[in-house]
């Protein structure tokens, strides 16, 4: 396949991300599943881009101001960029640790700010790369191959 | 187990209902949504003692038989209606959540190795 027909076959989606905007949230990420396994995408990675999705979604509405979700698909791969205006994330690498959460009480009694969002994120993807400024805020990359995929 | 059966011992409420002749294939209990997103499975019922509108999400993403709020939590309004509109199953119930469990256990349900 020539690098034009897999530029034809390629899918892009947009998402705008509301702050608590706990209505629509996860509409983005249902839209997504519903899309991949319409193109015939395994169920187990559709899975896997569902549950990334979903994090990614509910982080933005959860701690920014807004943020945009936007998705591209190709035979290849999957690629869900997820940024936001908001506080970013000040330390990554405790962010990452499960059951670290910035969530503030009310949040956390409806089930959210367990601190698992970003490693079952990570855990999801075959690639994720996380870049934030304190203040301004963040962007999420998030890969899963769907070509080759061994799981 | 088909999910009429566990409705039907369990003298569980239908709050929604989409197709509860469905097969369960397990069951999976939490209150924490990510944690529901990493562990619960395709066409397993969830128990849980959360009752807004969020949990209908993720039982869509997941694909699960059915959400069963227990410990007399009713369901929000508009966790009713999303879940008529998103087509999941709702259910409700005065029983706490170890009863709905072990019930389902006991019914032969089993919550499977998700790890």
């Amino acid at each position: 396949m020539n690098e034009q027909s897999r530029e034809e076959q390629s899918l892009f989606l947009e998402f705008p991300l509301e702050s608590l905007d706990f209505m629509r949230a996860g509409e983005a990420s249902s839209e997504l599943k519903q899309r991949l396994k319409k193109l015939g995408v395994k169920p187990e990675l559709v899975r896997r881009a569902a549950i990334a999705a979903y994090e990614a979604e509910m982080n933005v509405i959860i701690h920014a101001r807004k943020g945009t979700m936007r998705v591209e698909i190709t035979p290849a791969r999957l690629l869900i960029l997820v940024e936001d205006e908001g506080p970013g994330i000040i330390d990554i690498e405790q962010a990452m640790q499960e059951g670290f959460s910035t969530a503030s009480q009310a949040i956390r009694e409806l089930g959210f700010g367990a601190g698992m969002g970003l490693s079952n994120i990570k855990r999801c993807a075959d690639d994720l790369v996380i870049q934030s400024t304190p203040d301004q805020g963040t962007r999420l990359q998030i890969t899963i191959n769907i070509e080759k995929s061994d799981r | 187990m088909k999910l009429t059966e566990a409705i039907k011992e369990l003298a569980l409420t239908v709050v929604a209902a989409v197709d509860i002749e469905c097969e369960i294939s397990g069951g999976y209990v939490s209150d924490l949504l990510s944690n529901v997103m990493a562990r619960a499975a395709a066409g397993q019922v969830w128990i849980t003692l959360q009752g807004h509108q969020n949990i209908v999400a993720v039982a869509v993403l997941l694909e699960l038989a059915a959400v069963i709020v227990a410990g007399g939590v009713q369901p929000d309004e508009e966790t009713k209606q999303k879940a008529v509109s998103e087509g999941v199953t709702l259910l409700a119930t005065p029983l706490p959540i170890f009863e709905v469990a072990g019930r389902l256990y006991q019914l032969g349900l089993r919550g499977g190795d998700n790890a």
